[in-house]
């Protein structure tokens, strides 16, 4: 059987559901026989091909957001959402009632900022949005695994499903949203 | 069926007369999710999540009253997908961060969602700019999570004699406010031992320095539904009441 292409982003996240991914432990050694990454943290591959499966972590904050979820969504097959912050933008949308210029001033130039005082301003830098939204309010997303991070138990049940072409189902302890 | 008997689901229920189908149901054990139902109070009938079909047609069941032999439908696929709907409204017209929410766990919202099956919130986000108010020494208000089923303004009126909490506005502007000169909870007669502080289904009313003590794995619903485990919920999980 042909291994399955699987591609993971952290996009506005913390890397938390990459490492519950990882938490899978020795269940790694019977993922890497039947799948084979694509663009991912773990490859450092740095752009997505054809995929079946995009698994994508972290909500949308700016600019090079956005591409990197279009190039996700053009390659993969079936499009997973994981993770609090991909589904309602999570702790990093706790600043969408908070002035982006205030949350600048708070982090760069106020009390323990950056050296100097500056606000980065680097062209090479993303344009930071506004707000920070989750991933299915600029594509389609096909199926979503809440959780700050889902546990471990919970990523394999929805990768060995959707690899043996089942809809996936998560025990109700599987389900949470924190 | 003989007497006063309606049937959900196929099952014979019995009721006493003058009980809503949420009463029988809740008397004979069965589940109606609901979130703005609370025994202890008169019904309000305004999150519509209790809806079933009574002889074919939907009603709240926490307002219609059981009649002999109706015949009621409730844990249906085509009544959980609209309830599964309205919850993903609640959840987008608020800001619901679960991770640092103080109520997680033990919030009847978030319960109702996991019973439902919500793996998103599927709506586009509102992210509404939303009031906390945590100028009462013992008890936080935040407007982020309040779902406006107004059983602290009922259970303030009602049963601690208070006044102190109402609702401002209407649809997307309506508000919870607090009966005050200021405005501010800490102006108030409010007490953390108040009924109004215990009955908020989420974590809109929080009692300060009670928060986090269950560990993940030990709160209300970590390990059995809603349907299971019972809805009302004394403040911060305490039990049932
Ligand atoms: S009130 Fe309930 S649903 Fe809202 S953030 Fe808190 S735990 Fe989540
Ligand atoms: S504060 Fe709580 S009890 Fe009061 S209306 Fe809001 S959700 Fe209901
Ligand atoms: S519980 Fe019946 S309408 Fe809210």
């Amino acid at each position: 059987m042909a291994k399955l292409r699987v591609a993971t982003t952290s996009l506005a996240g913390c890397f938390g559901c990459h490492m519950s991914f990882l938490d899978i432990d020795e269940r790694l050694f019977s993922l890497v026989e039947a799948v084979e990454f694509d663009r991912s943290p773990l490859t450092d591959i740095k752009r997505c091909g054809p995929c079946d499966i995009g698994i994508v972590e972290g909500g949308v904050c700016n600019a090079e957001n956005v591409h990197v979820l279009r190039e996700f969504r053009r390659n993969c097959r079936i499009l997973v959402a994981i993770g609090a912050c991909a589904i309602n933008g999570g702790v990093p949308a706790m600043r969408n009632n908070i002035d982006l210029w205030d949350c600048f001033q708070e982090v760069y130039q106020y009390e323990g900022g950056t050296e100097g005082r500056v606000v980065p301003n680097d062209p090479e830098l993303p344009l930071p949005f506004d707000k920070v939204h989750p991933i299915y309010e600029v594509v389609k997303v096909d199926y979503f695994l809440p959780g700050c991070p889902p546990p471990a138990d919970a990523i394999w049940r929805l990768l060995t499903d959707l690899a043996a072409g089942r809809e996936p189902r998560l025990d109700y302890t599987m389900l949470h949203y924190d | 069926m003989s007497g006063n008997a309606i049937s959900i689901d196929g099952v014979a229920v019995a009721f006493e007369p003058g009980q809503t189908i949420m009463q029988a149901a809740e008397a004979a054990g069965v589940y109606i999710p609901h979130l703005c139902h609370h025994p202890e109070f008169a019904p309000h009938g305004s999150c519509k999540l209790c809806t079933v079909k009574v002889n074919g047609r939907n009603g709240a069941s926490c307002t219609v009253g059981a009649q002999p032999g109706m015949v009621v439908e409730n844990n249906t696929a085509e009544l959980n997908d609209g309830r599964r709907a309205l919850t993903q409204m609640l959840f987008v017209e608020g800001n619901h961060f679960c991770p640092f929410c103080e109520r997680s766990g033990n919030c009847q919202l978030q319960a109702v969602a996991y019973f439902l099956n919500m793996t998103s919130p599927h709506f586009e986000h509102f992210y509404p700019p939303r009031e906390v108010d945590a100028s009462h020494p013992e008890v936080l208000l935040d407007r982020n999570r309040c779902i406006l089923c107004e059983l602290c303004v009922r259970a303030s009126r009602e049963v601690d004699g208070k006044n102190v909490f109402g609702i401002a506005g209407r649809g997307i502007q309506a508000r919870l406010v607090v009966n005050s000169h200021s405005g501010r909870l800490g102006d108030t007669g409010l007490a953390a031992t108040d009924k109004a502080v215990q009955v908020c289904p989420v974590g809109a009313i929080i009692r300060k320095g009670t928060a986090f003590r269950v560990p993940v794995g030990k709160r209300l619903y970590d390990q059995a539904p809603i349907s299971e485990v019972g809805t009302h919920v004394t403040g911060q999980g305490h039990g049932k009441t």
